[in-house]
């Protein structure tokens, strides 16, 4: 049913509809409202599961790590410096391959201290085997849960939801919720097989010694590289239980024709696409590549749907400092070295603590690469704000 | 030194809520320092995040407005790089208590020459009112609709078992009080609590039917007394003011120089 409703509460209805036995977390902006509302839906009984209040986001991890490792369907949700707090609770999560749901509310991380949206603190926690879906718009946040229980359980992976903070957890937009009947035909009930269990007693996240720590981590990203196949085939599957495309690996948009890809993900993706438009309108022909798991990361999917594609902008809202932008360098790497020759690969950063990302500022970003190839640039920086001898 | 020069008067006016317990804590804190004749650049403010941490922007000392329950430890490592500087770490109840509890104990443990205030609305203000380790039981917050079963730390006592070597309590009502506890606090060698109950009217209040700001103030002036007194005696609900430890022990960065000295004359 088409319900106009917050980003965050679309979420928490359908994070409840999938029917969780455990959520835990903390309080942090802009995620909050979130586990809010799945308090008060739990609170009105309307979902039986245990909501658990702690101290710190190192505990709301901890709490779904021995839930989920008890057998149970687990949730929690954060943001920003909540993510880097729980990181060692979350690289455990992926070690010991428990299906646990995590929700980012996409937010800048300190110093200087900063509330507002981008994406570096999901890409901190990049290489911690978690799958990472990213959603574009609030339909898509909310669908993206309900795959994300599918693919963890199927896979054995937890999977964290990537929603940019404030832009799409606190918009009002009109979002098809399902009934909890379809979701409930959808998502049969949780069969842990990973678990402590009295009739079987095991150990989960041993010690591991160099004779088989290697070994582990190389299972772990062989499981993450062969994810890709269950995150398509779940988005294949709710596209025919739902009747809407959600999910899956990436997206394309007037990708035909186009002489020049921009390549980013996010909420980011729908003021692009605007001006695609535009620029279809002054016959111009420029398209785009949404990346929508950015781990794994669409390697082969990138290189097949960018044949014969020279022109290439990748536009992101996180960087690696001292290197330069992370979503570029893992496009850069999906193209084999006898073909990389000759792509200009040219890459942005953008909206970092929230600075908007403009129509205008994208404009002038295609305009300039189809002058000639951007090895790096902020876009949108006030030059006025920094010192002469720091430019 | 005049109270406007520990200002920062550019960052004004503050985002605290009209009625606030925080900015009157702020308040008291700025005679204390007045009355000591501190200059700004001998004390360092250790803040993590909060409405409380806030402060930390709105005095012209050296700053470190730093994250979430992590101010204590910041403090200790610039202490113990500086120990002639005077360290202020006003925190709240969650940064204090939840997430920061452990370098709360850990800092009392080592009788380091800081000032904790702990800034106590029982509640998490700058996120929305969510219960603290300091609402205690029976109370109301957006994460304990049908009331809080979780019982409080007593501030006091924590601190005390701790190890804290100065501690005390006031309230924003009692701003004298607290200003002279401040000064107290800030003189004494070694580490202090000062517990202040601060009103947060926007969620608190809201969420217990507290009442407005004043009634809230009017509550900390009515159900406080002085420590010892005979009211407490004849109604122990009453909570105790003043001052409940003031030792002398040995300090953990003077302790050090010792280690240091030992150390250097040749094992
Ligand atoms: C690691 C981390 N988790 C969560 C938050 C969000 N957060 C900011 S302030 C706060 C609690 C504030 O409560 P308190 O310490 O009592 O201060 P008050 O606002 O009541 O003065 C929380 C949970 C954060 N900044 N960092
Ligand atoms: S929310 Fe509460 S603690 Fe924060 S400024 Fe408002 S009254 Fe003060
Ligand atoms: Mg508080």
């Amino acid at each position: 049913m088409l319900k106009q409703i917050e980003g965050s509460f679309a979420v928490a209805e359908m994070v409840a509809m999938c029917r969780p036995n455990v959520i835990s977390a903390y309080p942090i902006t802009p995620q909050t409202h979130i586990v809010e509302e799945l308090s008060v839906i739990v609170g009105k009984g309307q979902l039986d599961a245990e909501f658990v209040n702690v101290e710190s986001e190192f505990s709301a991890a901890s709490v779904v790590l021995g839930a989920s490792a008890a057998g149970a369907r687990a949730y929690t949700a954060t943001s920003s410096q909540g993510l880097l707090l729980m990181s060692e609770v979350v690289y455990c999560i992926a070690g010991m391959r428990l299906p646990i749901v995590m929700t980012c509310a996409n937010r800048a991380i300190s110093a200087p201290l900063s509330i507002w949206n981008d994406q570096q603190d999901s890409m901190a926690l990049r290489d911690a085997g978690w799958i990472q879906l990213h959603a574009e718009d609030n339909q898509e946040a909310s669908d993206l849960h309900v795959q994300a229980f599918k693919i963890a359980e199927k896979t054995s992976l937890p999977v964290m939801v990537c929603m940019d903070g404030f832009i799409l957890t606190h918009a009002f937009e009109p979002v098809d919720l399902p009934e909890p009947k379809e979701v409930d035909a959808f998502l049969p009930p949780f069969k842990p097989t990973n678990i402590v269990d009295p009739r079987w007693p095991r150990g989960i996240g041993l010690f591991a010694d160099p004779r088989f720590y290697h070994e582990t981590r190389y299972i772990l990203h062989r499981a993450m590289e062969k994810s890709g196949k269950t995150i398509k085939a779940v988005s294949a599957e709710f596209a025919k239980s739902f009747g809407r495309e959600s999910g899956g690996f990436i997206k394309t948009y007037n990708l035909k024709d186009a002489d020049l890809v921009i390549i980013s993900m996010g909420s980011v993706v729908g003021t692009i696409k605007d001006l695609i438009d535009e620029f279809a309108e002054e016959g111009k022909k420029v398209g785009l590549l949404q990346i929508c798991s950015y781990r794994p990361f669409p390697r082969k999917e990138i290189y097949d749907a960018l044949k014969g594609k020279m022109n290439i902008v990748v536009l992101e809202k996180s960087i690696s400092l001292g290197r330069g932008g992370i979503l570029a360098s893992d496009v850069r790497w999906s193209f084999p070295r006898a073909d990389k020759k000759d792509r200009n690969i040219s890459s942005f950063i953008a909206g970092l603590g929230g600075r908007n990302i403009t129509k205008d500022d994208l404009r002038y970003m295609v305009e300039k690469v189809k002058k000639e190839p951007v090895e790096l640039e902020f876009l949108g920086l006030n030059k006025d704000l920094i010192a002469k001898k720091d430019l | 030194m005049a109270i406007k020069d520990y200002i920062r008067e550019r960052f004004f006016p503050h985002i605290w809520c009209p009625g606030c317990g925080h900015g009157t804590v702020m308040n008291s804190l700025l005679r204390a320092l007045e009355s000591l004749g501190m200059s700004r650049n001998e004390i360092v403010m250790v803040s993590g995040i909060g409405c409380s941490s806030r402060i930390s922007g709105y005095v012209d000392f050296h700053t470190l407005h730093t994250i979430h329950g992590r101010a204590l430890a910041f403090a200790t490592g610039v202490k113990l790089s500086r120990p002639e500087l005077n360290l202020i770490v006003p925190m709240g109840d969650g940064d204090a208590l939840a997430i920061g509890g452990n370098h709360f104990i850990h800092a009392a443990r080592r009788n380091i020459d800081i000032t904790a205030i702990v800034m106590n609305n029982r509640i998490y203000g700058m996120t929305g009112g969510q219960f603290s380790p300091l609402s205690g039981y029976g109370t109301m917050a957006t994460t304990a609709p049908y009331s809080n079963i979780d019982h409080a730390f007593d501030t006091v006592e924590l601190a005390i078992a701790a190890g804290a070597t100065f501690v005390a309590r006031s309230t924003s009502y009692h701003v004298k009080q607290l200003s002279k506890i401040l000064r107290d606090a800030i003189l004494h060698e070694g580490f202090s609590v000062v517990e202040v109950l601060s009103q947060c009217p926007t969620y608190f209040g809201r969420k217990n039917r507290a009442g407005s700001a004043v009634d809230m103030m009017e509550q900390y002036k009515n159900d406080t007394t002085p420590i010892g007194s005979k009211a407490k005696k004849e109604n122990p609900d009453l909570i105790e003011r003043g001052i409940f430890v003031q030792k002398e022990m040995p300090e953990y960065c003077r302790e050090y120089d010792k280690i240091i000295e030992k150390a250097m004359k040749g094992n």
